[in-house]
């Protein structure tokens, strides 16, 4: 009975994720009266499990093998529904990475559960949790509950726990050795890499302009390129700008593209699809030009303008102009 | 080869979504529906892989009657025949129920391989693909960039985050989970519409597929979203937004 943190090693550091999953998981430990654990699959586990026996958990488990050196799914599945077998905890937190989501749904489905995934907060009702998620790509909220039985399995949206602080204290490290055979594994992963060297680093600018769908052409890009001119901004967009080659991937923001956090952060055509949203929520000032009044980017902006883009970008490219900034 | 293409019909991107009465789902009257659009981009996969190299491209949905459009639009885009599992509709089932309906078809049509969107544009549990994988005892990955064949399988490209990638080997049968913009999305011509009237439509209803696990998840409630912040809404004609807009960003938020 426990609430166990699985948590997720990126170049052998913990990823920032981790520690919010790590902390989110005392605070449902704590409201629901159970001890939280935390466990990590990999190989050369020592160093980074030793960061954990400060943080206050009732166990760390680092379950380490050769053939879990490279994450697959298949390597990872089998080290965790172990575990999860062996300790029965009652709640299994994950960060949502691409990870998580490559093998979550797998291990979720070995013990016939539905992983609630991309969660964005929670709250006890009857003594149980029920878990928010965003529906219609963000345009609605949902309380979700999990089935009666245990595990319930929750991965967790980045950024969404990020202001709880992990609890500082003592953990004792149990180092696990699974049984895994080369042949469980099917997939040959290669080595990650970049398609080109970045000639942009949207993460270091001081002020974006971006552009989604609403922008409908690509010669129509000409008008917010003349507005991130006028503000002496970097151009970014939303993900189907760049799918189809009207700009580079490389200036794409959001869950596949760069996380930024300008001061200035001018959204021009642009829905608020959660993808998109969690890359730039960071922004000091947002500001969203959109012709729809319900679109969720409206949710996470400081000033707003419900209008005809192409009627509003160019005045105010006019009144910039005018005004000398 | 031969292909399954798993496609959801989802809600319109523009849609006005009202909530209903129960506050578990929307009113689906009157809202327009489309091919999920990662699903569209897994049919896109799955048709230049034909192009490429041959084959049959089935496609197969669950859901209520409206999905038999979905599908009529998948054969007009050239795949060779559909296969729509009828359900009731209604309060949508979850990502273990719908898997386990497509491996019941899975196991009979026994293609080579699956493809799905990465996730849905309505629920976005992003998870049938994987949990269908685990259903069949198959190897499978996701968020797919490029699909090409290989000794013993294939090599697929995977997109990792922040603008990494990595290439995977995996044998066949295997499941894949397809990314959007993997290619240009091709239309559907006057004649590939006019053909797919004539294209194999099978229907089965879902209760005859055995019985389906009880729901794993449950939405207790749906509402709109608290706003993250104040928004402060300016209004006027253009010049004018344009105006109270760069006042603002220079005397109040300070960022000019």
């Amino acid at each position: 009975m426990s609430v166990l943190a699985v948590l997720e090693l990126g170049a052998g550091e913990w990823r920032r994720l981790s520690w919010e999953t790590l902390a989110a998981s005392q605070q449902l430990g704590a409201a629901m009266g159970l001890p939280v654990c935390a466990a990590a699959a990999g190989n050369g586990l020592k160093k980074p499990v030793a960061e954990l026996t400060g943080k206050r958990l009732e166990r760390v488990y680092a379950i380490e093998h050769e053939l879990l050196a490279t994450y697959t799914a298949d390597g990872f599945t089998a080290a965790l529904e172990g575990l999860i077998r062996r300790i029965s905890p009652r709640y299994v937190l994950l960060p949502h990475t691409y990870q998580t989501r490559d093998f979550a749904p797998k291990l979720a489905t070995r013990f016939g559960r539905v992983l609630v995934s991309d969660v964005v907060a929670w709250r006890l009702e009857d003594g149980r949790p029920v878990f928010v998620r965003q529906l219609f790509q963000g345009k609605l909220n949902a309380d979700v509950c999990a089935a009666e039985g245990e595990p319930t399995f929750v991965s967790l949206q980045a950024g969404a726990f990020a202001s709880a602080p992990v609890v500082e204290g003592s953990a004792k490290v149990e180092w696990v050795a699974p049984a895994l055979e080369p042949a469980l594994i099917r997939a040959r992963p290669g080595e990650p890499f970049q398609e080109s060297r970045r000639s942009v680093d949207l993460s270091a600018a001081e002020r974006i302009v971006a552009v989604g769908r609403g922008i409908k052409e690509q010669q129509n890009l000409r008008i917010v390129e003349e507005l991130a001119e006028a503000l002496g901004a970097e151009l970014a967009a939303s993900r189907p700008v760049c799918d189809n080659g009207w700009l580079p991937m490389e200036r794409q923001v959001g869950s596949s593209g760069q996380v930024v956090s300008p001061k200035l952060y001018v959204a021009v055509g642009i829905s608020g699809a959660i993808q998109h949203v969690v890359g730039m929520k960071g922004a000091r000032t947002i500001v969203a030009i959109n012709k729809d009044r319900e679109a969720p980017i409206f949710e996470v902006a400081d000033y707003g303008i419900v209008g005809d883009l192409f009627e509003v970008v160019p005045a105010l490219v006019a009144e910039l102009r005018k005004s000398g900034s | 080869m031969k292909i399954l293409t798993a496609i959801k019909q989802v809600v319109g991107r523009d849609a006005r979504l009202r909530i209903n009465p129960e506050a578990t789902w929307v009113v689906e009257e009157d809202l327009e529906f489309e091919i999920n659009e990662p699903d569209a981009y897994a049919l896109e996969a799955a048709l230049s892989f034909k192009d490429r190299h041959g084959g049959e491209v089935v496609v197969v949905s669950v859901g209520p009657e409206r999905v038999s459009r979905a599908i009529r639009e998948a054969l007009a885009k050239g795949a060779d025949r559909g296969i729509h599992i009828e359900t009731a509709g209604g309060a949508p089932l979850d990502s273990l129920q719908v898997a386990t309906l497509l491996a019941r078809v899975v196991a009979d049509e026994a293609p080579d391989l699956v493809l799905t969107g990465l996730q849905s544009d309505d629920l976005g549990y992003g998870q049938t693909g994987v949990v269908l994988a685990e259903l069949m005892g198959w190897p499978h990955a996701t968020i797919i960039m490029e699909i090409e064949l290989a000794a013993g399988g294939l090599r697929v490209k995977r997109e990792l985050e922040g603008g990494w990638f990595q290439y995977v080997e995996l044998p066949l049968p295997a499941v894949l989970t397809v990314q959007s913009g993997i290619s240009k999305l091709r239309y559907a011509t006057l004649m590939g519409i006019k053909r797919a009237r004539t294209k194999e439509v099978k229907r089965i209803p879902a209760g005859e597929l055995g019985p389906a696990p009880p729901p794993a998840v449950r939405i207790a409630r749906i509402y709109a979203p608290p706003p993250a912040k104040q928004t402060q809404f300016l209004e006027g004609g253009a010049a004018e937004v344009a105006a109270k807009l760069v006042e603002k960003l220079r005397s109040e938020a300070r960022v000019l």
